[in-house]
Formats: C-alpha cells, structure tokens, sequence
C-alpha cells in the first residue's frame, strides 16, 4: 500500500501553518512537537504508520471552522479524526496533513424523549451516547464492537455497524441531522430532528464518506426505548457450512432475531479464554439474540430451535440469567482483542448475499489452506458481513505481504457471489486498491463527482478510497 | 408530446446521449400532471431481476408496477415494509405507480416511525446519468459501506440526478397478525403526546397516526405477541380499544385530504411541533392530519396558502402535493445547502435534462 508523495510545498511551509494555526486558535488546540505528533500516527490498522505535519483538537465548531479556512487558504491536506479506531487506515495522516481531531468536543447538547432523539457533539464515544439515556429507558442502536472508544464522529464517517444492527440498522438509518464544517470553512447544517430531507438527502452521502467531504460537529440520532428484554441464546454445530445453512433458514422463516453472531473453533477459544462465557467447544457457534417480554421470547426461541434442531446442533443453550447473557456478548465483543493476544491478524469486512454463507466459508477454508496461513471467522451472519481474521506472524519477512494478499483474494470472492468489499469498517486506504474489483471507472468516476462538489481542492483526506491512479489529477 | 420508451437501459442511455432538450421523467406518471416536456418513459424497463427470499432481497428494474413487485414478494409472505404511498386518490391522476418512481421520491407510509423509509430498505440502484452514463452503486448485500452511498442520495432526488433503471431492496416478512388501536381524541396535542408515549414504550408501535377524530396506533408481528403488545398498550393509555378496521392505506396515502378543493401539503417536523402546527393550522380552519407519531403533517389549506410562513419558527419542511401558484412546491433548503444540492446536480447533469418540470 502506498501513500501519496507528500506535497513538498506544504512541508516547506510547515512553520508557517503551525504558526497561523495557533495565532487563531487556544494555544492548547495545536499539538506539532514529534512527541505529541506521535499519538497520531496511526489508528487501528496500525500496519501503517506516519505522524501529521500537525494535530489540531478544536473545543468548538467555529474552531474547527477557523482551522479549516487556514488550510483551505493556505492548500494544506486535512485527515479528520475521531478515535483513531478505524481499521481501514481511515484516519491514518499523511506527512503533510493537519489531523483535526473532535476529541475535544463530547457535549450532550439536547435529550427529547418525547420526539425520541439526542443532539450531541460528535466526539462522544458511541457507548456514551446510549450511556447519556438508559437511566431513562432509551439507547441508541448501532454498536460497533468498539463502542466504549469509537467516537460518532467516526461512526458518521464510516457509517458503522454491530452486532444489533440486523434489526435497528446501521448509523445511516439512525442519524437524522449532522453540522459539518465543509473545507472552506463553511458551516451547514444538514437534516435535523425530523425525518425526511427537503431536497437532495445529503446525509445519505455524508454519511460514510470517510471525512472526504467535511467535518462533522455535531449530530442529532434517533434513539430509541430499550427492549423489555433480550435473550441471546447458543448454538454449536460441527461445522461451519451446517451453521450457515441454519442461519439462511431462520431468516427465511420470517423470524426476525435482533442478533445473528457466528463464530469458528479458533475464535471461540481464544474468547473462551478472554471473556469465560460458557461458549461451547465446537466447529462452528451461533449467538442469536431475540428481543421482548419473556414470553414472546420463549416463543421466538422456540422458532428458531426448532429449525435448529433440523441441522442437528451439538449444542443449544440459553441465557438463564443477565450475567450470563452480559459474559456471551462480552466474549463476541472481544473476538478481535482476544484473537489478537495469541496472534496478528488481518481483519477483513465483506459483506456476501446470506445465502452464499456456506459456499464462501468452504471457499476461504481452500484459500487458506492455499496460502498456509490460518483464518478464524468472527461475523454478522445474520447480515451477511464477514469477519475473516487471516491470521499471520509480523516478525516474519513476507508473512504480512502473503496475507494482504490472501484478504484481496477473498474480497475478491465476496464481491464475486454478489457481495461487497466492505460491510461497515470502510475502504479507508486498507480496501482503496480493490475499488476497481467492485467498480466501473464510471461507477468510481460518479463517487468523484460527490466530492468535486464538497471538496473542489481535493484536501480533506484524500488519500483514501479511491486507487491513487483514479484520483490523480483531482489531488493536489 | 412525444414518449420515449427505451427497452433497455442502453436504449436509455443511448437517447439521453443524443437529447438536447430536458425531458419529463416519467415511471406509472401518478404523479405528475400532463407533461409539457418530451417524456422518457421507463415502462419497458420491468421486471423482477433476482428475488431471494432466504437473503431478504430483491432486485426490480425501475419501471416495475409497484403492484407486481407486491404481488410477487406476497407469495413468499414477504414485503416492502416501508408501505409506499399511493399519489392517485389526493392528486387525482391515473397510471400505475412504479418502484423507481416510488424510490425516485423516497414514498414512505406510516411504518416510517419504525421500520424507515423507502432509503432505509435501498441496498443499491442502477441509473443513467445525464450525460447518458450508466452508474452502478450499492449491491445487493444488506451491510455495504463500499464508496459513497449515491444509491441512497437517490431516494427522493426525483429522478433530477439521473434515470434510475434497476434497484436493489431488503425485504422483510409479512407478520401473522396485524392489530389497530384506537383512542378518541379531537385534540392534536394529546394525540401527540399519547403517540409519544406509545412510541416510547417497547411494545414496537408500526403506526402512529392522528386522524382528527381518533388517535391510532398499529402493531404488527406474531399473534401471541400482538396480543400481549395490545393489553399493555392499552393499559398505559386508558381508553385505548382495539378496531377492526384497517386504516393505514388511507392514512398513508392522505385519502381523507383528497376530497376537499384545497391544495394538500404533507410535513416533515420534529413529532412535537407536529403537534403545535395542526394547533395553529386548525384554528385556522385547515383540515390536518397526523402521522409517524407528529413527525408528518397532512394539511388541506385554502388554495394559495403559503404553509411555511406559518411553520417559520418549528424547523422542518413542507411539500405542497397538490395545489399551483408562485409558492415553490418543494422547501427551499438555506444558501450553503442549496448551493451543495446545485452543485451536484451540475455535476451529474450538466445539460439540465432532468431539471423538475414547472
Ligand atoms: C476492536 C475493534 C472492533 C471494531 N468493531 C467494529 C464493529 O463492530 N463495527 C464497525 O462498524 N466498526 C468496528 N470497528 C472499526 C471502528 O471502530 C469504526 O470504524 C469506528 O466508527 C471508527 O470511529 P473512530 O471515532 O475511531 O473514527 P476514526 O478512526 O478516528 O475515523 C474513522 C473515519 O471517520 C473520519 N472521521 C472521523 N471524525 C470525523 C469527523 N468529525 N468528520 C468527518 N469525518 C470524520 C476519519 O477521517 C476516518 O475516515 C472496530 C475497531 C476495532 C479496533
């Protein structure tokens, strides 16, 4: 993965920028000593690395606002960031680049319950966000894994999934309004705490444009009341292929779970060992979570046994107690973070047609064994978003190399069966070069125009996404 | 007037190529009055691509009767949960409405409050640009963060970035029993605030409507759990009786609007300012109705009525369906936004053939 020669004329100048940026703003708003600058040299896919020219943490939207118009004046690249937990290089800098960073601004700015929304200032942290309501009864559905760090912010840009989001949909379905500071410096406001847009539904484009069109301030996201209660309930099958196939068949009932989690042999252990859930020791887990009164619990779980029980399940336990469901969803939640304690690991998101389950879990378990490198399964099956973690060794010469290579073959397999590149962590600078794999160059070339509009100069974050080769020409 | 009506997307593309005029868009044309511009019909371009009922997913191409596609998906007791609204009882037209012209203005019925809109349920589009390009976004997968999302910029566009030619949707089950609720009420601010409370309640309300006599609330899904879902419903709003009636098609298609010779406006408001506009609106003597629990406001208003000088200080937008006059039909969005929206369109049609009509 290459990342674009930084622009000689704007490190040449970096005194300068560094110097307008903290005449305009609080002297604690601009980090550019190398040990500070540190800190932001990566997010989550931490393969890659390189400090900003400069970080700038804004306590207010009109500061975000000054620090934009300095480097709009003065040609300046911008990386927005939130956490920096991205794993798709989407908040990586490049040299050249000024981080604006949001973490500074985590108001809650208004709570309605009667209209059912939250208005707040994009860096709190997602978990916060439902933290913020449940004394009242309230969450906010999407929940990525990395909730407790991930900011909305970040969850805007990459329009970000979880596991509950087989029912409650993904943050564009729950995000009504944004403020964004475009890169001149203009401040607009976008939608609100009412559900349809005016004209053109620009949040269907912000959202999930990976700070490539603007800086989001502030958001207004629907929240909703917290279900009387949710059961997750086990289920262990001697394969992964069976696992798929049941999971093709309690959707196609019409049962419609919140949850649908699946897990392979190396993944249960390793969250096994991190999170002791009582996860049984199998080829294949399904963590199936169902919503409601106990009643309509049982019935719904009793639905989905009964298909089960058609795929002959070695194993089938339920929740018998809130710890008990609390330590399951803790486990799952962990997958990445136990698995990275025994391993490296690449993670992968595509996202393949439910229906196609079985075929490409056999097909990664070919490409697997065709590369020698192993492959734990972690995923939304219920959705059809896969987490293949290619598993490899940093410290040998090549490894790294064999596994991109590996992860461009299977995303080349889910885009193949009529699926995607990326479910919910986004292109980042990780999936930029596959773009064509999904792709027509007009298909990318209509993407460009998006941006033409929001972005003219081509500064904000604009290494990402799309191959270099496409945006030559339109970058600086 | 002329109608063209290209048999496949390349005959589209093809005849937006070679257009030097705008043209008048046109899916079942229930919508829209006469055209004064050449028509491009998208009428060939019709019929289910893939339907997968195990994935929850169907791909259409744009000029499919909506009817059909409902007919198809019913025999796998599935659906299109977002309800489309049906134009023809408030604007009076005939035609068949289509699923592009259904995406093309983001048609959305009652379930709104609860399931979303008809971009909520878009998993991806193919349409033609205006300098005759075909554009493929999106896919057919349920999660798909991949690029920009210019499918869904496409849901209520209009059809002014570009001819939508085929679209991918998530579908959703038909539940076993469907149950309405009705409480008396006259008063839209109570009707508002009982909505909120039922709507923040988890008994998973699917409708939520005022329709200035009764306040009606709808559940959906398994037969043991509506009927628990109605007992407790009913006990956190005394009064509340169940009906046999099914009022929703009507709700969702403003039929109670229609009679009257005024112009019709439909909403879109934060849920509680719902309640304040149908205050003002019928002290002054318009016929209103409530939806997505006072997020949507149907207004009947004398010919002429300029509706957003009275909404000024509640934010939101109003449309006005029906009705003619110097007042722009669609809400004017502020400067830097419109200028956005321009933006785009410039970019995705730059001869200005998809410009709206009038
Ligand atoms: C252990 C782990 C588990 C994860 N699990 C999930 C999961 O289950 N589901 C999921 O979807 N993701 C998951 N992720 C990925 C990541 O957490 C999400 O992409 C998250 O939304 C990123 O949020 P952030 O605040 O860290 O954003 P950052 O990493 O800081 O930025 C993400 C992107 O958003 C842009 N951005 C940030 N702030 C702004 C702003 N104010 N305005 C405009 N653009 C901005 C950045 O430029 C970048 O392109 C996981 C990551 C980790 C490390």
């Amino acid at each position: 993965m290459e990342l674009p020669r930084p622009n000689p004329m704007v490190l040449e100048r970096r005194a300068e920028i560094v110097a307008r940026l903290k005449e305009a703003l609080p002297a604690d708003t601009v980090i550019d000593d190398p040990r500070g600058l540190v800190a932001y040299e990566c997010d989550a896919l931490t393969a890659y690395r390189c400090p900003p020219l400069a970080v700038v943490l804004p306590r207010s939207t009109d500061e975000v606002a000054a620090a934009l118009r300095i480097c709009h004046a003065m040609d300046v690249p911008v990386v927005p960031r939130g956490a920096g937990t991205s794993l798709a290089g989407g908040s990586l800098p490049t040299a050249d680049a000024v981080v604006i960073g949001v973490a500074r601004l985590t108001e809650v700015l208004e709570t309605d319950y009667a209209d059912r929304i939250i208005r707040l200032q994009t860096g709190r942290t997602n978990l916060s966000v439902t933290g913020a309501v449940e004394a009242d009864g309230f969450f906010y559905a999407p929940d990525p894994s990395s909730q407790l760090a991930c900011a909305i912010s970040g969850n805007i840009g990459m329009n970000s999934g979880g596991a509950h989001c087989l029912k409650y949909g993904v943050t564009t379905n729950n995000l009504l309004g944004v403020t964004m500071v475009l890169m001149d410096g203009t401040v607009v406001e976008i939608g609100g705490a009412y559900m349809d847009a005016g004209d053109l539904d620009l949040l269907s484009v912000i959202c999930g444009s990976e700070g490539q069109l603007g800086i989001v301030t502030e958001a207004t996201l629907r929240i909703l009341p917290k279900p009387e209660g949710a059961r997750p309930v086990l289920m262990g099958f001697d394969s992964s292929r069976v696992a798929g196939a049941c999971v093709s068949d309690i959707i196609e009932a019409g049962v419609l779970p919140v949850a649908i989690e699946f897990m392979d042999r190396p993944c249960i252990r390793a969250c096994e060992a991190f999170a002791h859930a009582g996860y049984p020791d199998v080829e294949a887990l399904l963590i199936i979570e169902v919503e409601g009164s106990p009643a309509e619990i049982d019935h719904q779980l009793r639905l989905i046994r009964e298909i089960a029980e058609r795929h002959a399940p070695e194993v089938i336990r339920e929740s018998t107690s809130a710890e008990e469901s609390a330590a399951i969803w803790l486990g799952r939640k962990s997958a990445f973070g136990a698995m990275g304690q025994i391993n490296d690991y690449m993670c992968l998101d595509g996202t393949i047609p439910v229906t196609e389950l079985p075929l490409v879990l056999e097909r990664i378990g070919e490409l697997s064994a065709q590369y020698g490198l192993g492959v734990a399964n972690v995923f939304h099956a219920g959705d059809g978003n896969m987490h293949p973690l290619i598993l490899f060794d940093a410290n040998k010469p090549g490894d790294l190399e064999l596994c991109e290579q590996m992860g461009a073959d299977i995303l080349r397999l889910c885009v193949e069966v009529g699926g995607c590149l990326t479910g919910e962590h986004g292109v980042g600078v990780e999936k930029r070069d596959l773009m064509t794999v999904q792709f027509s160059r007009e298909d990318l070339e209509a993407q460009l125009k998006v941006k033409d509009v929001f972005d003219p100069k081509w500064l904000l974050n604009a290494a990402k996404v799309f191959p270099l080769a496409v945006t030559e020409g339109r970058r600086p | 007037m002329t109608v063209i009506t290209p048999a496949s997307e390349a005959e589209l593309a093809d005849a937006v190529r070679s257009a030097n005029a705008p043209f008048a868009i046109r899916g079942g044309g229930t919508r829209s009055p006469a055209a004064t511009r050449p028509v491009l019909s998208t009428a060939a371009l019709s019929g289910v691509v893939l339907y997968e009922p195990g994935a929850l997913t169907l791909v259409v191409k744009a000029g499919t009767p909506l009817a059909e596609v409902e007919a198809v998906l019913a025999e796998k007791s599935q659906r299109l949960a977002f309800e489309p609204m049906d134009h023809r009882p408030v604007l009076g037209t005939s035609g068949e409405p289509t699923i592009g012209g259904a995406l093309a203005v983001n048609a959305s019925g009652p379930r709104r409050v609860q399931a979303g809109a008809a971009r909520d349920f878009l998993l991806g589009a193919v349409f033609v640009d205006g300098e005759g390009t075909r554009v493929r976004n999106g896919g057919r997968v349920m999660k798909n963060v991949t690029g920009y999302d210019l499918a869904r910029l496409q849901a209520g566009a209009r059809g002014t970035l570009g001819v939508l030619t085929e679209l991918s949707f998530k579908v959703l089950p038909v539940p076993e029993r469907v149950a309405t609720l009705a409480l008396a009420c006259d008063d839209p601010s109570r009707a508002v605030a009982e909505m909120a409370r039922a709507l923040g309640s988890p008994y998973e309300v699917t409708g939520a409507a005022w329709d200035a006599a009764r306040m009606l609330l709808r559940i959906e899904g398994f037969a043991e759990s509506v009927s628990y879902r109605a007992g407790e419903l009913a006990r956190l709003i005394p009064g509340l009786v169940p009906v046999d009636e099914d009022p929703w098609p009507a709700l969702r298609d403003g039929a109670a609007l229609a009679e009257t010779q005024r112009d019709i406006w439909r909403i879109s408001l934060r849920a509680s300012h719902g309640a304040i506009l149908a205050e003002r609106l019928c002290g002054a003597g318009a016929k209103v109705t409530l939806d997505w629990g006072g997020a949507l406001l149907w207004a009947a208003v004398a010919p002429g009525t300029d509706l957003r000088a009275q909404m000024a200080d509640l934010g939101g937008h109003a449309t006005r369906l029906r009705g003619e006059g110097n007042i722009p039909a669609l809400h004017p969005d502020p400067a830097p936004v419109a200028a956005l929206a321009a933006g785009l369109r410039q970019k995705f049609d730059p001869r200005g053939l998809f410009a709206p009509e009038g």
